[in-house]
């Protein structure tokens, strides 16, 4: 199979500026992945499943990653003017001084798209797409017209990451129920509070355990309190 | 009015049967209670691998497995009870006539299991329904669903027909028809029957 930055440069000649990205995996399996640009995602999918000689006739998974909002701290050196005494002479000295800094890096959902060949025997290609945030903008072209068995996995995607896939033909939850507004794979998901019986608690569910109990005494404590009134 | 056990026996030794309408009804019932074929996880496996040559549950009068809750006596909840499938597994046993009883089948079924603290799993089917007998393991061997099956046949034995304890179809005041939880934005509501399942004490 070619590399994938041959398979970028077989990309990027067939669909003019498809702004395909290569995402380099630094692990032992060096299994590189391309990113591809959302508005270009179908045109490049179809020129990857059609080309003569890469033929990725075969969509083995989709599946989704979320990237939450981060804090990112770093330490940035700056150098900056600081009025001092020097032997009783006040001077103006430039101090470099190293200052932490946070900002918030803006979080998305991912898509990944595993592809082989049967035809050619090779794969597998891994395609990614990303969403501009988390929250309102999580639409992505569906890869389902080009191949079939993306169907059920995209709405798993849909229905677990909240990604909405654009020219799905039948876009609706598959695991969860209609009216399930939750997105459970995601990583703020909170379950319900449904912690009175944890005969074996640790770790995280001791503590929702204890939370939910303490929550159930002060609903009594408050209700005695209304009572006594 | 029981008969004395020693009269019983001794008489029984000279050719003389006696019994009461109480003994020969509980005998009638649990020696063919049919249950309802249906299975939802690995765990049927091992309830369909009992009922074959090797464990044979027919020996116990358990053999015909009916394809309608209709027809069937005994709900064997047999592996894990999502969110999504409890509903209809509440409205199975609402569809059963009495007398029906329920085997909670497997750590999936009794407490959510491995996924008990998944956001799909129902921690316990007895959380809407009342469960007569609870097999742990995962999933439990066919001798331990022969055992369960056993016990069922025991209590059943044992329920009176009149006064305090007998079975729910010759109680007039008893709940017949147990509500179906609701598919919610979050959660199944309500997340349990308060009726039938209230918080266990944890004894440590």
């Amino acid at each position: 199979m070619k590399t994938v930055e041959e398979i970028k440069a077989a990309i990027e000649a067939a669909v003019p500026g498809a702004g395909v990205e290569v995402v380099h995996n630094p692990g032992p399996s060096g299994q590189h992945s391309l990113r591809l640009d959302p508005s270009h995602a179908v045109e490049v999918a179809k020129f990857l499943r059609s080309d003569a000689e890469l033929a990725f006739d075969f969509l083995s998974n989709v599946t989704g990653v979320d990237w939450p909002d981060r804090e990112v701290t770093e330490k940035v050196r700056v150098t900056r003017p600081v009025t001092r005494t020097v032997d009783g002479v006040e001077q103006t000295v430039e101090e470099t001084v190293e200052e932490t800094r946070k900002h918030v890096e803006r979080g998305c959902l991912e898509v990944v798209f595993h592809l082989f060949s049967i035809e050619k025997k090779h794969g597998p290609l891994v395609l990614r797409m990303r969403t501009v945030n988390r929250t309102d903008q999580v639409e992505l072209p569906s890869l389902t017209p080009v191949w079939r068995s993306a169907e059920f996995q995209e709405r798993e995607i849909f229905d677990l990451y909240g990604v909405v896939f654009k020219g799905h033909p039948d876009l609706r939850r598959i695991l969860m129920w209609e009216g399930f507004k939750d997105h459970p794979m995601r990583r703020d998901y909170v379950e319900p509070d449904d912690f009175d019986y944890e005969p074996t608690a640790h770790d995280e569910v001791l503590a929702r355990a204890k939370a939910h109990q303490a929550a159930l005494q002060a609903a009594a404590v408050g209700h005695e309190g209304t009572g006594a009134d | 009015m029981a008969v004395d056990e020693q009269l019983k026996s001794e008489m029984a030794r000279q050719g003389i049967v006696v019994t009461s309408l109480q003994e020969l009804y509980n005998w009638g019932r649990r020696s063919s209670v049919w249950p309802m074929n249906f299975g939802l996880a690995c765990c049927a496996i091992e309830m369909i691998a009992t009922t074959m040559a090797r464990w044979d549950m027919a020996r116990f009068g358990a053999e015909v497995f009916r394809p309608s809750p209709r027809q069937a006596d005994l709900l064997i909840v047999s592996g894990t009870v999502t969110k999504k499938m409890a509903p209809q597994v509440v409205r199975l046993y609402n569809q059963m006539p009495e007398p029906r009883y329920v085997i909670a089948m497997g750590a999936c079924a009794i407490s959510g299991g491995p996924f008990k603290q998944g956001y799909n799993v129902l921690k316990g089917i007895d959380r809407y329904i009342p469960v007569d007998v609870h097999i742990p393991g995962c999933p439990p061997r066919p001798e331990a669903l022969l055992q369960a099956f056993i016990e069922l046949q025991k209590k059943i034995d044992a329920q009176p027909l009149t006064g305090e304890g007998r079975p729910r179809f010759l109680d007039v005041d008893a709940q017949g028809e147990f509500p179906v939880p609701e598919p919610g934005e979050h959660d199944l509501e309500p997340t349990s029957n308060k009726g039938v399942w209230t918080v266990p004490v944890v004894i440590k």
